[in-house]
């Protein structure tokens, strides 16, 4: 691919990976998410945070599957966004939700697990934000910066169990989520065990 | 009592919530019972119900501001159509409200199938203006329409052995596709005991914002107990049971630890996966304190004198 090319369509992707946030914030201000949209804009966020995630995840098994080399060069566009809408998450719930209520939200995640679980994930996910620049890259050395950057693994696991103990009773999307992110490391595991094999 | 149907009401005849809502104030203002009937309460959106004419202003009312019948219609629990909130109000328009009827049995002198329209006539209907605290943190001020559970139960008289009622919702695959999964233990069951079920509070409710229930509200007969978590108040209900023991309603079975057979309104005692110290009423944006028995304490304390409310949750 010409680098032409691929400069658009980071571009492309780029805004696209906006619309998500534009289209709740466009709900919002158009009164269109519902009788509760303080909890339709914060699970929405969740969501697309739980979303990015696997799609950060598939960019690996994509190129293999694929052969599309470049794939991985928008890695890390995927994950800064992950991070992106895990903070606004976070911040929906520390603003809107508690409103700043410091000693309920620490309650809340020393008392609720999945409060504790999200927001491990959350706390987690800074200093893999923190890492991505190509200077942090080289100070921390390859090895070292994939060590750290395999604790997505990990985070991705802690998000999934957040979404599974918030719901009531009905855990069928919570379940799909599970699914994916199952079948995504499934297939790393895979790989790593056939590699080991031979 | 006078049951329209939807075809009398034309649409220039509907009056608008912000509207009935000013009438019901001046109403109260003049405190002219006979002006209510002459004009017959028209209120809402034509779509959900028919008006219930005669209704008289209640008791316990609150002059809290009532949520718009939009919200009280579009953002429901109700598992029977789906479990996302948006889902009663797509998906229960294929609940038939009539021909409707409400089986009475167990340990009663005078069991019986109630008509709907017969549940209409038993008692004259009031206004009551309700908080309704539901157990996932959100709250709605409602303007019920319905008469006090006792009438019903005095007429049926209870026997000596009766303690509780268990309520049980229709549990019909046609009418409603959220049963054809396996989210909840159907049919739909809740209780209460006696006592409470004869309190004053405790409603049967026909209607809401003076017209028929919309079906996602439970339609066309449900419990309506203010002082709980909104769960215990059951809808659509095709059966009342007077039994001698605490019935196990279906959150209970579905949940032993988060859900207990008294479930009151309590900031004390938090689900053990959330907190109930604070509530966002629909339509606000900051959150509000929850008050003890969602603000009835003064009526409904007295039933629970000498229990722990952290056991029997």
């Amino acid at each position: 691919m010409s680098p032409r090319l691929f400069a658009r369509l980071k571009t492309t992707l780029f805004l696209l990976c906006l619309v998500p946030l534009l289209s709740l914030v466009y709900g919002l201000l158009g009164d269109s998410l519902g009788a509760n949209p303080i909890e339709a804009l914060s699970r929405g966020l969740g969501d697309w945070t739980l979303r990015f995630l696997l799609i950060t995840l598939l960019v690996t098994p994509l190129r293999r599957f694929t052969g599309l080399n470049w794939l991985p060069r928008l890695r890390r566009m995927l994950g800064l966004y992950t991070f992106f809408y895990a903070l606004l998450h976070f911040m929906s719930y520390v603003w809107l939700d508690q409103f700043f209520d410091w000693a309920a939200i620490g309650k809340d995640i020393v008392k609720r697990p999945f409060i504790t679980v999200g927001f491990a994930s959350f706390l987690l996910l800074i200093p893999l934000a923190a890492t991505s620049t190509n200077a942090m890259i080289k100070r921390l050395g390859g090895q070292r910066w994939r060590a750290l950057h395999r604790a997505i693994y990990l985070i991705a696991g802690l998000a999934v169990l957040h979404y599974w103990w918030m719901v009531k009773k009905d855990i069928t999307q919570p379940a799909i989520y599970a699914a994916v992110l199952a079948l995504l490391l499934g297939l790393r595991v895979y790989w790593a065990v056939r590699r080991g094999g031979r | 009592m006078l049951i329209k149907h939807p075809l009398d009401i034309f649409p220039s005849e509907i009056t608008p919530p912000e509207v009935y809502r000013g009438r019901r104030a001046f109403m109260r203002a003049t405190g002219s019972l006979a002006l209510a009937g002459s004009l017959g309460l028209q209120a809402g959106n034509a779509a959900a119900g028919v008006k219930l004419a005669g209704t008289r202003p209640g008791p316990y009312g609150t002059r809290e501001e009532m949520t718009p019948y939009k919200d009280v219609t579009t953002y429901n629990n109700f598992y029977e159509f789906g479990t996302d909130k948006a889902d009663p109000a797509r998906n229960a328009g294929s609940l038939k409200p009539r021909p409707w009827s409400v089986q009475v049995d167990g340990l009663v002198k005078r069991p019986g199938h109630y008509d709907i329209d017969a549940l209409l006539k038993l008692a004259s209907l009031e206004d009551r203006i309700y908080r309704m605290r539901c157990v996932e943190g959100w709250s709605m001020v409602i303007p019920w329409v319905g008469y006090p559970l006792n009438e019903l139960i005095r007429r049926v008289e209870p026997l000596g052995g009766a303690k509780y009622l268990e309520f049980t919702t229709l549990n019909d695959r046609s009418q409603m596709p959220g049963v054809r999964t396996s989210v909840l233990d159907w049919p739909y069951t809740e209780g209460l005991r006696l006592d409470e079920a004869r309190h004053p509070l405790t409603l049967l409710a026909v209607g809401l914002y003076g017209e028929t229930l919309a079906n996602q509200n439970g339609a066309p007969v449900r419990i309506v107990v203010p002082w709980k978590y909104g769960f215990k108040s059951a809808k659509s209900i095709v059966r009342i049971r007077f039994v001698d023991k605490q019935p196990v309603s279906a959150w209970m079975q579905a949940a032993p630890r988060e859900y207990g057979f008294y479930s009151n309104v309590n900031p004390e005692v938090d689900h053990p996966r959330w907190s109930q110290a604070k509530e966002r009423r629909i339509g606000e944006f900051f959150k509000r304190k929850t008050l003890p028995f969602n603000g009835y304490g003064e009526q409904v304390a007295r039933l629970y004198a000498g229990m722990d409310l952290r056991r029997y949750f």
